[in-house]
């Protein structure tokens, strides 16, 4: 950054180098800020992959957990019925919610849903854990632990975010869409389904997808209300505990025994590639809707200022 | 359910509104402005249709569903407050000012003391944990708020968009690696590396002056406050670094140019004029990233030693935060039979509830308020 000066004295050119000495420094700093941001990415990926590689068995993903040892099918089949039915709750429910925020819901009163909705999402998981247990397990429902209650406890952590998403992707709809739609003398739910939802679908579609990534992260809320089994699934609701993979790196990590450790690790593998697919699935959808959008804007590379 | 019955019976007027109506786009249809005869498309034949119609039933459906949030939110407060009241009656004021934590003899017969049944020689005091919650997120906000503005900062103005690309892929794996995969990372990696490589740098030549002590002592074995704070700061810096990028990127290319133009170097004109602009959008983001640290659980469980009932030494020395007490504790305190440590534990829960919200309704309020008095131009100029 060159600065032209008329009259160039001594005291304009040390003025000079230290500006220019602070912007070196700023920048330098904003490239260390970078570095230390991404190395513990490529830190954590290749720390799971260091430990997990070395020991990985095939027979990790066939074979159910025993004692101390064995495998980990129980984990990952609880894993995806729990995740399955987060969606297929938290989703209807979610979904449901973000249309009527986006489409019917007077100004105040929505103002007041998506206060309430955005405290939900504040509330640490584990309070919400706490109260899964004290309500549904132990106290007034007695339904002990049980794919119920991790269903229920995880779906309203995620029922905030995919209402915040459908909301935001059905009031990205052009409103001309729904003009052409009454002005064609469509029925409101007929366009609606048609006009207003298909468009927004890659949007709720991504809400959902990180809806799935929370719901097979989590852990806290899952302790004292899945509870734990080292057996499959046994697809009763109630009064039947069951594994996931969140639960295998918790409890195994600090366990006394080599065989322990490994499973940990695995579960902590699994997991990781796991999301890393939901992630890359989430972008696939994102690009996707950026390249067929009716509104598309080309985007311009924006001018390179002097350096 | 019951409350969402009650409140689609107070309101009927509306779902005969909201379907004719909803060709409203952005605003969504105004109750005042509704006007029965005021004939849209479907206004004639709407009277005549069938109730079960979707027209008719789905907005009323849709409406209850929408009201689950705020009621389920008012059970997790009316529950946690019912569940903690033996416990605020038993410990008292004096539960946020001890550092104590004992279930007391649970083989000896149950005392009541004011009406709560309780353990003989029970005693819980909170001011550890809640020192050690705020203290971590502290320590993270510290570390996070710089990385994660820095990095938009050098992502939005310097990278090509390419590699801009690559980070944002970078900053959402971290955002959505699980907890416990960076608790067990932590555990096994990060802990051992701080405390045997970085913290052994100072940790013994830091003077033993009141203040200072804190950061003086034995780096023990990976797992205390320090520890969790960098792991903390890694789980929020993706929430204000992709905040921040986002925002950077809608600061208008027009007034960076004139401050340029002005002569500035590209610091100069990031402090007057881009840092200003996106400051209130980076400090709600900083909150809520707050907020998330607050209410971590698992990383924290398995990286801060997990010690309850007794004063924080040093940065290096194990604690605990609330939640991880919570997720701890909660075994163990089924064994008291008179329920006084799980409704303790239900006391816990209530202050991290009370903490946590007023960091997230902060954060709104905050960049309420700075969103609508900051001039759109940096006020550095």
């Amino acid at each position: 950054m060159a600065i032209a000066t008329a009259r160039s004295s001594a005291g304009n050119q040390a003025r000079t180098r230290r500006r220019r000495t602070k912007n070196v420094f700023l920048w330098g700093a904003c490239g260390l800020a970078l570095v230390l941001l991404v190395v513990p990415v490529v830190w954590i990926i290749g720390g799971v992959l260091a430990n997990s590689l070395p020991h990985w068995h095939w027979n990790v993903l066939t074979t159910d957990q025993q004692g101390n040892g064995g495998g980990l099918l129980n984990a990952i089949q609880g894993t995806f019925l729990i995740t399955a039915l987060v969606l297929v709750v938290a989703g209807v429910v979610g979904i449901a919610g973000g249309l009527y925020l986006a489409e019917f819901c007077p100004p105040e009163r929505g103002q007041l849903l998506r206060g309430a909705s955005e405290v939900l999402s504040g509330v640490p998981s584990i309070v919400l854990g706490y109260v899964g247990y004290i309500a549904l397990v132990a106290g007034v429902f007695h339904w002990g632990f049980s794919l119920a209650a991790a269903v229920i406890v995880l779906s309203v952590l995620v029922i905030p975010y995919i209402t915040k998403t459908t909301e935001v992707a059905i009031r990205n709809v052009p409103t001309a869409y729904r003009e052409g739609g009454e002005a064609l003398g469509m029925r409101s739910g007929y366009m609606l389904r048609r006009l207003v939802l298909k468009p927004a679908l890659p949007g709720i579609v991504t809400g959902l997808i990180v809806a799935a990534a929370i719901a097979v992260g989590e852990t806290a809320p899952l302790l004292y209300t899945a509870g734990y089994s080292g057996n499959g699934p046994t697809f009763s609701l109630t009064h039947s505990p069951l594994g996931y993979l969140t639960y295998a790196v918790f409890t195994f990590y600090n366990q006394p025994s080599n065989s322990a450790h490994q499973l940990a690790n695995s579960a902590a593998l699994i997991l990781i590639l796991l999301v890393v697919l939901l992630i890359v699935v989430a972008r696939v959808v994102v690009s996707f809707t950026q390249r067929y959008s009716p509104d598309r804007q080309v985007r311009v590379p924006r001018a390179r200022r002097a350096r | 359910m019951t409350v969402g019955a009650t409140v689609s019976k107070t309101d009927t007027d509306l779902p005969t509104a909201a379907p004719s109506q909803s060709g409203g786009g952005g605003g969504g249809p105004d109750p005042g402005a509704h006007d029965p005869s005021g004939g849209g498309p479907a206004g004639p034949g709407a009277g005549q249709e069938k109730w079960w119609r979707g027209e008719r039933l789905g907005p009323q459906v849709l409406r209850v569903v929408t009201h689950l949030p705020l009621i389920v939110l008012v059970l997790i407060m009316a529950a946690l407050i019912w569940k903690a009241i033996p416990a605020i009656r038993y410990n008292g004021f004096g539960f946020f000012g001890r550092s104590v934590w004992n279930f007391g003899n649970l083989y000896a017969p149950i005392l009541h003391t004011h009406g709560v049944a309780h353990p003989p020689g029970a005693l819980y005091g909170a001011l550890p944990l809640i020192l050690g919650t705020i203290g971590s997120s502290a320590i993270a906000m510290v570390l996070a708020l710089p990385v994660g503005v820095g990095t938009a900062l050098v992502v939005v103005e310097k990278l090509p968009p390419r590699l801009s690309y690559g980070i944002g892929f970078c900053l959402e794996i971290l955002a959505g690696v699980p907890s416990v995969v960076i608790g067990l990372w932590g555990f096994l990696t990060l802990g051992p590396f701080l405390m045997h490589h970085v913290a052994t740098l100072w940790a013994n030549h830091v003077p033993d002056v009141p203040v200072l002590r804190f950061f003086r002592g034995p780096t023990g074995n990976g797992q205390g406050l320090l520890t969790s704070g960098v792991i903390l700061a890694m789980m929020i810096v993706p929430i204000i670094a992709a905040t921040t990028r986002d925002l950077l990127r809608q600061v208008p290319r027009g007034t960076v140019e004139g401050a340029v133009a002005l002569g500035m170097t590209d610091a100069e004109a990031a402090n007057t004029v881009t840092i200003p602009w996106v400051r209130s959008g980076v400090i709600g983001a900083s909150m809520l990233g707050l907020g998330r640290a607050l209410g971590e659980t698992i990383a924290v469980a398995m990286v801060s030693g997990v010690l309850v009932g007794s004063p924080i030494r040093s940065l290096y020395s194990a604690f605990s935060t609330i939640a991880a007490t919570i997720v701890s504790q909660l075994d163990g305190a089924f064994t008291d039979a008179s329920g006084l440590a799980v409704a303790t534990l239900a006391e816990l829960a209530l202050v991290l509830l009370v903490i946590t919200l007023l960091a997230n309704v902060g954060a709104r309020l905050l960049v309420r308020r700075v969103a609508t008095t900051a001039l759109p131009v940096g006020r550095g100029i």
